[in-house]
């Protein structure tokens, strides 16, 4: 999808390629809780992405690993406690409250639930319009009337779906119009949390085939977060894996198909049922142990560690970096020059299995690498 | 409804024949459902949501009901018991388990049979959990009643089926809450519950749907080595074909509360005829398929329970629709092939069937996710 010549909404298809979302060292902490509590939530834990104009990245992860509080940090719509965003040249960390409200004009969201991000006292064209209103577009009663149904028809609605309320709609229909929203400011880039994990299967297709079609026809930008890999390999250019607040991997769709070097990559792949019931039978899966350790207290070193199946020494004492995956690249080295084009960058893997490299681990409470979390 | 025969003969003694070829060939019968309704009075008419099911389940098989939300799926089952509401639900038809139709019986009636004879698993473990009991509290209620069990026998079998179910530490569980247990531990209780009683026929219905994919992974495999040694029938209801393709011995897809298409899953993945089937399984995104740009969706949205089109009830999204009866006969559930009924006008050949098979849809092999060495 990214190679197709972008166009209109101010993103010339020359630019295709260059960087458009600079992350890193993204964390966001939340306190624990109680007021005595002085523990923190690792949410995001250090996490770094550069997004090419023009792209799909896909975000992929189980529950509870920061995939979707790092696309709302992105977006400061939670904010980041430490790391930069950098949005084509903008420190988006930076910004006072009413540069945030103009720059978010460019950079919109599509939520995960349909049923909740739309108010159901508002017709559709007032959820679309008020999108207008903060951004001063389309004034005047006709072209802002006009601008809404181009909206609606540009998602697959018809211009007087308008009128009607959100629950006249099906699931489907009403991410449409969540779409259509997240279209209003005339965004580069959009950051797609979940978008058809409500939907049915047959309409999770016309969703994904509808954001292929405008990335194609307006230049969008797309971080896609998702749990359904197989959803994410379809629409994404390049994907990052992520668990327990880290990115684990990071490579295009195809070589973390074909070449998945972290064990938790591979676990996950290896988990996905395919609908094909002589491979699903064939298939041998990579046995995960135990329960996701809680992001209150993330183990030392290799966070995966404590359900790893290759796990080993060093595993407990080193918090392994990402790293470039390859030949001539044991021992890690230095990140390649990716010139102007984040895509460049290759195939990047976090696991000592590589070279052992990384930070030492400094925790007093360092705990040794084969003993498994307990639950809850 | 006429009471408590065996299910063989009589009106429906072709249908029995038919759908009864199963790997078995009819051979111990534990439950056989006959001309199943169940349709809801509501302010917009009547809701026909289950219309006309038909199976036969044999002890030990896995029958995987396949369908989208509204589809009937849950509420065929949820009605064998009487698990809705009744009125303003109402049910007809017959399902004998063993000798005794449940259909027929009172509330009172089929107190022995909930939970004993027929065991559920549900969706969202945070639900079907009451939260302020224990656990143990929750697992011994069913044993004791049905089973007429002592406090002290329930626990020690309690404790029993939770070492089963794959929770560590069993012993020391039952006294913790439901609070106290992951997500993927929780659904583990649950599972136990519904084994408690030793049931013939095992419900789970989207049971491994609110997890994760590496715990769903486990507990699809926990479930097959426990119906493996206890020679339990499962009807396990699922949106996800993946899934269907790892568990299933038989499948029924059912579309606006009727089965459109069943069939061997072997038979049904390699050569699906009814346009829907083909259709659900073209629009899903295939591991490892990187030739389609675009997936083939299913136009339009499944029809409402009220107000159901004339004719065949998937005409108005059918592709394939070709024949003048379409629009105006209901389509009779015709067999294609020993087990295989399809309820259509049209059968989609096997050629055109086959661009949608997963099985063909993937360039490479999947890679050997175990025995490929990590170091580069």
């Amino acid at each position: 999808m990214s190679s197709s010549p972008a166009g209109g909404s101010g993103a010339p298809g020359e630019r295709v390629g260059e960087p458009l979302v600079e992350v890193e060292d993204l964390e966001v902490h939340f306190p624990a809780g109680g007021r005595r509590d002085r523990r923190v939530v690792r949410a995001v834990d250090g996490v770094s992405f550069t997004l090419a104009r023009g792209e799909t990245f896909g975000l992929v992860g189980e529950s509870g690993c920061g995939k979707s509080t790092t696309g709302l940090a992105l977006l400061r719509l939670v904010e980041p406690t430490a790391g930069r965003v950098h949005f084509d040249g903008t420190d988006v960390r930076g910004l006072s409250r009413r540069d945030l409200r103009a720059w978010r004009r460019r950079a919109g969201m599509i939520f995960q639930d349909p049923y909740a991000s739309l108010d159901p006292r508002l017709p559709v064209g007032e959820i679309v319009g008020e999108a207008l209103d903060i951004h001063d577009l389309h004034q005047g009663k006709q072209a802002r009337r006009a601008r809404i149904a181009e909206l609606l028809e540009r998602v697959g609605l018809a211009a007087a779906a308008a009128d009607r309320y959100p629950h006249e709609f099906s699931g489907g229909q009403r991410q449409r119009v969540g779409i259509a929203r997240a279209l209003a400011g005339e965004p580069d880039f959009l950051v797609c949390d979940e978008p058809i994990a409500a939907l049915d299967v047959s309409i999770q297709a016309q969703v994904m085939n509808l954001l292929a079609e405008l990335q194609r026809d307006l230049g969008l930008t797309y971080l896609f977060i998702a749990h359904d890999l197989a959803a994410v390999q379809h629409v994404s250019d390049r994907i990052a894996v992520m668990y327990l607040g880290r990115i684990v991997e990071l490579a295009d769709r195809a070589t973390l198909y074909r070449s998945p070097q972290h064990p938790y990559t591979r676990a996950l792949l290896s988990a996905i049922p395919v609908p094909d019931p002589v491979r699903e039978r064939q298939r041998e899966r990579v046995p995960l142990v135990g329960d996701v350790p809680t992001p209150l207290d993330p183990p030392s070193g290799c966070r995966f560690r404590t359900r790893c199946p290759e796990v080993f020494e060093a595993c407990g004492r080193v918090d392994p970096v990402l790293q470039p995956v390859g030949p001539g690249r044991e021992g890690g080295g230095a990140l390649p020059d990716v010139g102007s084009d984040p895509r460049a960058q290759g195939h990047l893997a976090a696991c000592l299995l590589h070279g052992e490299t990384g930070r030492p681990v400094e925790r007093s409470d360092h705990r040794d690498a084969r003993e498994a979390a307990p639950a809850g | 409804m006429s009471g408590q025969h065996p299910p063989a003969g009589g009106a429906h003694g072709a249908a029995a024949a038919a759908s009864g070829a199963g790997p078995d060939g009819g051979a111990d019968l534990v439950l056989s459902v006959r001309d199943l309704e169940v349709s809801f009075g509501t302010k917009r008419g009547t809701a026909r949501v289950v219309r006309g099911l038909d199976y036969d389940l044999a002890r030990g098989e896995t029958l995987a009901i396949v369908g989208e939300s509204g589809s009937g799926k849950s509420v065929s089952t949820l009605a064998l018991t009487k698990l809705i509401p009744i009125p303003p639900g109402r049910v007809t038809g017959t399902a004998h388990l063993g000798e005794v139709d449940l259909i027929g019986l009172s509330e009172q009636e089929l107190l022995p049979y909930r939970g004993r004879r027929i065991g559920f698993v549900f969706q969202d473990p945070m639900t079907s959990l009451n939260p302020v009991h224990t656990i143990g509290r929750q697992l011994t209620e069913g044993m004791r009643h049905h089973l007429r069990l002592s406090e002290a026998d329930a626990r020690d079998r309690a404790v029993d089926l939770l070492r089963q179910v794959g929770i560590p530490g069993a012993e020391h569980r039952l006294d913790d809450y439901p609070h106290q247990f992951s997500g993927g531990m929780r659904q583990r209780v649950v599972i136990a519950i519904g084994l408690s009683c030793g049931p013939d026929v095992l419900v789970a219905d989207e049971a491994t749907t609110a997890l994760d994919v590496t715990t769903q992974a486990q507990l699809v495999d926990l479930v097959g080595q426990l119906q493996a040694d206890l020679g339990m029938a499962v009807i396990w209801i699922t949106h996800d074909l993946g899934v269907v393709a790892g568990i299933a011995d038989r499948v029924l897809v059912m579309y606006a509360g009727e089965v459109v298409e069943q069939a061997s899953v072997e038979e049904l993945f390699a050569r699906p005829r009814h346009p829907y089937t083909v259709g659900l399984l073209a629009s899903l995104p295939v591991l490892g398929d990187f030739d389609r740009d675009e997936l083939t969706a299913i136009p339009g949205l499944p029809p409402s329970a009220t107000d159901l089109p004339p004719g065949c009830s998937f005409h108005p999204r059918c592709t394939f629709r070709d024949d003048p009866r379409c629009e105006h006969e209901r389509p009779p559930l015709r067999e294609v092939a020993p087990g295989h009924r399809v309820r259509s006008f049209y059968m989609v050949p096997e050629e055109e069937a086959r661009h949608a098979a997963a099985s063909e849809r993937v360039a490479v092999e999947p890679p050997d996710v175990r025995d490929q060495g990590v170091v580069s």
